[in-house]
């Protein structure tokens, strides 16, 4: 039995790396700062050791001969999930380009809004440490900010900072949704302000916020049940602070063309740059694997992580490449599911070929053709993830000698095996590949 | 196995040879003396050709959370250029910012063996290293970049001496796996955080008091005392800026005879005369390069068409992004480590200024005589694709052709440029000092750059042809550590090369006072952000190379 101290998370999304966890054999338990999110997800037991074909348990090659041979005649499979560490995603991508593969993050619904705001217009955004020590105004809009990484406010804020006296007078503002507990109440009592509204109403809100900001006159004394008043006084806050800073969850604004809320606060955070003080935005994001999906894909595709290589270069669609309807309308013709992180996130059902390259312990209704558990970044092999501030990776530690492989290696492997099978630059009859101009 | 060059017109700089007929012979990755009576397993006949050391770029924005941004914001970009997969190579996108395999395959088909990351912020070194570890065939390595970070001000302002400065510099160089160090702006990044839009060389940090003359004065002097070969890497105040060059006049003087690299100077060249308040500094500015010899530079040349400009200076972005072309932009304050901005620009030639900076770069490649002291460069990808360079050594090159471009650009900007009565066109010789010799000299390479024997087998073959842009573009022949990569300027074979490093010598204790901070301020504890070698060597493909310190 060992206790390994300092240990990074790859779940929250807010690089906690403080944890200590007790090992014994493969079994792991988190003896400091756990929280809700991360400590089921560090201790989630190995249940299974040998991959499956149709149920059968079989060996790595067997199975990985057989996902390869599922793949060889497609054309149009689908890589989806995208959950895994930075080696995982650039095996992931070899996969794909090698057999002309939709890749598609699982996440990604939710990452548009702010990929389209940022494809856009762009914005001014910061990072934790910044938040750490500079941030004299939090807004939180629309999104339970403790839910999503429950030990947010003691890292970040209710902490020693470089540049502010006494980070409990830090003020925070909930726009939109109210938080479910009392971590943004600061240590000295003071409470958080909460304006809210319906979330689909957002839009609107944020609208008049950035009016106000801009000192646009408004003649209506409320909007969406929020006091014009209250509105004015939070333009105000964002103009009179030093640092203020402007966080939401893209996949928290569940609606329609919510990227223009995305765009309207980024623009309003840019607004208030141009009045002569400082101000940030902090999307909310990077749990499982998410920003490290789009982060690889960006530096070796160019694109986020909804990108397919069916034509022998990568093409970005956010909308097109949305593997659900490529499965629903019948476009696919074989899924490959990559999660590394978590037993629930587990393939959509279909009667396509199907490939789960998987956390082991996943419970699926419908047995995939194959199964090939492997391990965690971070617990069964080192690694590198991204943080939610998209600029710090960091680094994975190896935890324990669980004999599973890591994602890497078997797709690595697959793609060895497909490679075998045919040559990948004219692989399947897909005649369009190669058609544009070499490099 | 033994392969043999034979007869080649050999441009060797770093042995003093300059275009005479000469044999090579490669073993085992390195150029060997002529053997006595081993037969070649390979012979390639290269009469009549010309035959380099591998190129190096010794200031390319290629890996790097700026870059990836950058990536992200331009879709649009990479649709007009996808690179499809063949059989040796992986697909991607190409112009303004290309995949990173495609980064490699386009470098190394030009004659490149080699780029530097200029750009590697101590909290991102992870993620340049691993973007660099994803371009295959070239070496790379990176300048890590101190200067606004909270830390080094901290030190500053607590009146610590020269060597706690130096043991910081080379605990974070180790750290970050660096092989020389940049300041961007010096403490003007931190600056911006702190809600000052400019910082003169003698203006204070609101915070801090310190001024960037302070910093660049401490930091100099800790690399030059820490031994490190290339010199402090500066990216002065004032980016940008009209008449920026009184600054970049007055940080060479402050600089008091430290050795001192002054990188994309053009856009630190600017004046304040004529009708457009806007007039080129370059004669100036030569004639300051000229005089001093501790100073080198590297041009950051503009060439027109689309771009998109990535810099740690988060300041001089953000006052920038009123140029942003297309109309969307990105600035990022970092972990109190740095920053960065990402604004995309779109060079015009009818557009007065983007013409005028045209034609400062030109005046100062042609103006400054000592070529081991200047370095082509478009600060890839702010002043253009790294795909340009062919064209601009034509440029170089080529008088006449030079005054054909020069006589198609905005009107008044022709009158307020000199260049029509600059004769010089640089030789091949002084290309190869440019982008070969000079480079390695300068970052402290050793066995590259050089075409004598011992050196590393990196080696750029081309067909003579009065077209400089063409011969430049498509080498015949590309060797790296002696493998045949390409051929007619297409990659035949993938390698992968090594990450250059330097490893100063720091005192231990440093990381007492760091732990305190990490601990006290930072987001990650100290032991999960020093890089450890198997981060780059793990994957079965990286390696690193150390290289020696001055004595």
């Amino acid at each position: 039995m060992t206790e390994i101290t300092e240990v990074p998370s790859p779940f929250c999304g807010i690089g906690t790396d403080d944890l200590t966890i007790r090992v014994d054999g493969i079994s792991l338990k988190v003896i400091e700062n756990g929280c809700a999110v991360n400590t089921p997800l560090f201790e989630q037991p190995i249940t299974d050791t040998m991959p499956r074909v149709e149920g059968k348990p079989v060996s790595l090659d067997v199975a990985v001969a057989k996902a390869a041979a599922l793949l060889r005649n497609t054309r149009l499979p689908i890589i989806g999930g995208c959950a895994s560490d930075v080696n995982g995603m650039r095996g992931l991508l070899a996969l794909a380009d090698c057999c002309g593969a939709v890749i598609d993050n699982m996440n990604f619904i939710g990452t548009r809004n702010n990929f389209l705001a940022l494809q856009d217009s762009g914005w001014m955004n910061t990072t934790l440490a910044e938040v750490k020590n500079r941030c004299d105004l939090l807004l939180v809009v629309g999104t339970d900010l403790e839910a999503f990484a429950p030990r947010f406010f003691e890292r970040y804020l209710w902490t020693d900072a470089m540049f502010l006296e006494d980070t409990g007078q830090r003020h925070v503002i909930y726009l939109g949704k109210a938080p479910s507990g009392d971590a943004s109440t600061s240590p000295n009592g003071h409470k958080a302000t909460i304006l809210e509204c319906e979330i689909i109403d957002l839009p609107e809100v944020m609208a008049v916020l950035r009016a106000l900001v801009k000192k646009q006159p408004i003649r209506a004394e409320s909007v969406a049940g929020i006091a014009i008043a209250d509105l004015q006084a939070i333009a105000d806050q964002l103009k009179a602070a030093k640092y203020g800073v402007v966080t939401w969850t893209a996949g928290a604004l569940v609606y329609s063309q919510a990227e223009l809320t995305v765009q309207m606060l980024s623009e309003m955070i840019k607004d208030i740059n141009n009045q002569n003080t400082r101000c940030s935005g902090l999307p909310l994001a990077g749990k499982e694997g998410d920003q490290t999906a789009n982060q690889v894909c960006g530096w070796t595709t160019g694109y986020p992580a909804r990108t397919r290589f069916s034509r022998g270069y990568p093409e970005y669609d956010p909308f097109l490449n949305d593997s659900r309807d490529l499965l629903a309308n019948g476009e696919a013709d074989a899924l490959v599911w990559v999660h590394a992180f978590n037993v629930a996130s587990v393939p959509p059902v279909t009667d396509l070929p199907t490939i789960v390259v998987g956390r082991s312990g996943m419970v699926f209704e419908k047995e995939p053709d194959v199964f090939i558990p492997v391990g965690t970044p971070g617990i069964d092999h080192a690694g590198h993830a991204y943080r939610m501030d998209n600029v710090v990776a960091i680094r994975l530690k190896k935890l324990r000698d669980s004999g599973l492989p890591s994602t890497a290696d078997v797709l690595n492997a697959i793609e060895t095996q497909c490679r075998l099978g045919y040559d990948c630059t004219d692989a399947g009859g897909r005649t369009t590949r190669g058609a544009v101009a070499e490099h | 196995m033994l392969i043999k060059l034979t007869g080649g017109t050999i441009y060797d700089p770093a042995a003093g040879i300059a275009g005479q007929q000469q044999d090579l012979y490669i073993e085992n990755g390195r150029i060997i003396n002529p053997p006595a009576e081993a037969k070649p397993d390979k012979e390639y006949d290269l009469r009549g050709k010309v035959v380099m050391s591998g190129a190096i770029d010794m200031h390319t924005h290629i890996g790097g959370g700026k870059g990836n941004i950058a990536r992200t914001l331009l879709p649009e970009d990479h649709r007009q250029d996808p690179v499809a997969s063949t059989h040796i190579c992986r697909s991607g996108c190409g112009h303004a910012m290309p995949s990173t395999f495609v980064t490699g395959y386009r470098y190394a088909e030009m004659g490149y063996t080699t780029g530097f990351e200029p750009a590697l912020l101590p909290i991102n070194a992870r993620q340049a290293h691993m973007e660099m570890g994803d371009i295959p065939i070239l070496d790379k390595g990176g300048y890590v970049m101190l200067g606004s970070d909270d830390y080094l001000l901290r030190l500053m302002t607590a009146n610590k001496d020269q060597k706690a400065i130096n043991d910081y510099v080379a605990w974070t160089m180790n750290s970050a796996k660096a092989i020389g160090v940049k300041v961007v702006n010096p403490g003007g990044i931190n600056a911006f955080k702190f809600n000052q839009r400019k910082l003169d060389l003698d203006e204070q940090n609101a915070h801090y008091g310190v001024t960037p003359r302070d910093i660049l004065q401490v930091l100099a002097t800790a690399v030059k005392e820490l031994g490190v070969s290339h010199p402090l890497h500066v990216h002065g105040c004032n980016l940008g800026v009209p008449g920026n060059v009184q600054t970049t006049l007055d940080t060479i003087q402050g600089i008091g005879g430290l050795p001192m690299h002054l990188t994309h100077i053009q856009f630190h060249s600017y004046g304040t005369e004529g009708d457009f308040k806007f007039s080129s500094g370059a004669a100036q500015i030569a004639e300051a390069i000229n005089k001093n010899k501790n100073i080198t530079i590297d041009v950051g040349q503009i060439l027109f068409g689309q771009t998109v400009t990535a810099s740690g200076d988060s300041m001089r972005q953000h006052a920038n992004h009123k140029h942003a072309s297309p109309n969307k932009w990105v600035t990022m304050d970092i972990e109190c480590d740095a920053g960065c901005g990402v604004v995309p620009f779109k060079y015009k030639d009818q557009n007065f200024v983007n013409a005028l900076q045209w034609a400062i770069g030109l005046e100062t490649f042609l103006l400054v005589d000592d070529p081991w002291r200047i370095f082509l460069t478009t600060d890839h990808p702010n002043g253009a694709p790294f795909t340009s360079y062919p064209h601009l050594i034509r440029l170089l090159m080529d008088k006449t052709f030079r005054n054909d471009v020069l006589a198609t650009i905005h009107p008044e900007a022709q009158k307020m440029t000199t260049l029509a009565s600059i004769d010089r066109e640089y030789s091949l010789q002084e290309i190869a000092i440019m982008t070969r010799a000079g480079a390695a000299k300068l970052i402290g390479l050793k066995d590259r750059g050089g075409l004598s024997a011992g050196n590393w087998a990196d080696i750029t073959v081309y067909t003579d042809n009065p077209n400089r842009e063409q011969m430049f573009e498509k080498p015949d022949y590309v060797f790296k550590d002696g493998e045949l990569v390409v051929v007619d300027g297409k990659v035949v074979h993938v390698t992968w090369g090594t990450t250059h490093v330097v490893q100063p010598d720091f005192d231990p204790s440093v990381e007492k006072g760091l732990k305190e901070y990490f601990d006290r301020y930072l987001t990650m504890k100290l032991g999960n952000f020093k890089m450890s070698d198997d981060e780059i060597t793990e994957d079965g493909r990286g390696s690193i190379t150390v290289h020696p310190l001055k004595g």
